[in-house]
């Protein structure tokens, strides 16, 4: 294969530094250049779903950081035993019991999250963004390379949704984080400014509004075009 | 690489019992912290109907056991308003949910009764929980009715799966204070409960028997409409037989 002799030339060499300049751009590619979702336009149906609130959206952004990292990581360990003609199955296997132990976790110590989210976290397992990046990377790749990969993916991922999930929170609701900005601000100007919230930023067709915009002034900066 | 077959079933079956075993065990370890937290979960939908949902959010969990031990107490009654006098059986125990499955005349109805702040004999208002079919999947909740078995003191509505944004929204507490002063029988004492209408942002302030809808989700509205319905015909027994007993007799339950 391939990738075994590409580890074999690495191998070769001194230690490659804890952080060096390839392992941050396994970090930090995923964040705008190719990004998941603004780029690769994976995981889009949960970053429409769960982010009307920033709360929930932070517990599912930490959810899916937990899940991808760990999976890149497990899978990697154990890329070079898994047999190729099961191995989106043993895959699936791994990502469904890392979020059946987030969901466990929550359902223990954060119900109301729990209550909130329950459907969004199941999904978590056909979240793309998981298969993709164990297909992609963590099956021909090195354990640590695989977690900074997984890493930067989902952080990639979980910016995007956190700030969805700001506008859609603020404009919908009126609020960020749960505060009401909206009537601090129009108790400033006397009782009767009032601002009035944007009903459609709670809806799904929200997310898409400003999702869209996202990837409008990404892509008028970086210049990117798909082909 | 082709791997042989021996090796592919005994690698996944090796993968099962791991991942299995592992699932099992954190469900086991886990287990009772989460049955602490759904237990948790019911106490403050119960205690919802009462109080106000911020009041409730700003408690810690030892603060909503406490209010529940030392305000809320509870009993079993059947379909006549009888109470059900079984060794073992209390209103935390009964599941509205398995319940709802049986024919309305076999179910044990809970109640929980409110007591005045300071005083554990006076009764502030009777809770009762509801259970039925929203759009999508489950919805349930509480009404609380003050002494005069009449009047809504409030109402907490929670679902499975209903559509978020939409009938989602019968969690809001905007929503649920609609309910709250309208009354479930007419001048004749006849059961009519209360109807949320059709459409959004009409004033029902005069209406007794009439709650503003939920714009987008009147198919989840009629679901806890007719919920509302069957469970208040279910307890109608009951709270007739206290609405008209003596003030002492209610006292002194």
């Amino acid at each position: 294969m391939s990738t075994e002799t590409l580890e074999k030339v690495i191998e070769k060499k001194p230690a490659e530094p804890l952080f060096s300049k390839r392992r941050k751009k396994l970090v930090t590619d995923p964040l705008i250049d190719d990004n998941p979702i603004t780029i690769q336009v994976l995981g889009i149906c949960s970053a429409l779903a769960v982010t009307t609130q920033l709360k929930p959206t932070l517990v599912m952004a930490i959810s899916v950081i937990f899940v991808i990292a760990l999976a890149n990581f497990v899978i990697s360990i154990m890329r070079n035993t898994i047999p190729a003609r099961v191995r989106i199955i043993v895959q699936l296997a791994v990502v469904a019991t890392l979020v059946t132990l987030v969901s466990e976790i929550l359902k223990a110590f954060a119900y109301d999250m729990y209550k909130e989210l329950s459907v969004f976290i199941g999904l978590i397992i056909t979240n793309c963004i998981v298969m993709g990046r164990l297909e992609a990377f963590a099956m021909g790749n090195k354990p640590y390379d695989s977690i900074l990969d997984g890493l930067g993916s989902a952080l990639g991922y979980s910016w995007i949704i956190l700030t969805v999930a700001f506008f859609r929170e603020l404009l919908g609701s009126g609020s960020v984080f749960g505060i009401p900005v909206y009537s601090y601000i129009s108790s400033l100007f006397g009782p009767d400014f009032k601002l009035a919230t944007n009903g459609l930023m709670v809806s799904p067709v929200g997310a898409f509004i400003i999702l869209g915009l996202i990837v409008w002034v990404q892509r008028t900066k970086t210049g990117y075009v798909e082909h | 690489m082709q791997q042989s077959n021996t090796y592919i079933i005994v690698y996944s079956a090796v993968l099962t019992i791991v991942l299995g075993l592992l699932l099992s065990g954190s469900s086991q370890l886990l287990g009772p912290m989460q049955q602490e937290a759904i237990a948790l979960d019911k106490k403050k939908q119960i205690l919802g109907a009462v109080i106000s949902g911020e009041e409730l959010a700003a408690m810690t969990p030892e603060e909503v056991n406490e209010l529940y031990a030392s305000r809320i107490s509870s009993t079993v009654v059947n379909i006549s308003g009888e109470e059900i006098k079984e060794e073992g059986l209390t209103a935390e125990k009964v599941e509205v949910a398995k319940d709802y499955k049986k024919a309305a005349e076999e179910r044990a109805y809970p109640v929980y009764i409110f007591h005045a702040a300071g005083n554990p004999e006076a009764v502030d208002s009777y809770v009762f929980p509801l259970y039925g079919a929203g759009l999508w999947d489950a919805i349930w909740g509480y009404v609380a009715l003050e002494t005069d078995m009449n009047t809504i003191g409030g109402i907490t509505l929670a679902h499975a799966g209903e559509t978020p944004g939409l009938g989602a929204r019968i969690t809001e507490s905007g929503v649920q204070a609609r309910y709250v002063g309208k009354k479930i029988f007419d001048e004749s004492g006849a059961l009519i409960t209360v109807i949320m209408q059709k459409g959004e942002g009409k004033d029902y302030d005069d209406e007794l028997h009439k709650v503003d809808g939920m714009s987008g989700a009147t198919i989840t509205a009629n679901g806890v409409n007719a919920m509302l319905k069957s469970y208040l015909s279910h307890y109608e027994a009951y709270i007739k037989s206290k609405s008209t007993a003596a003030p002492e007799a209610v006292a002194a339950l």
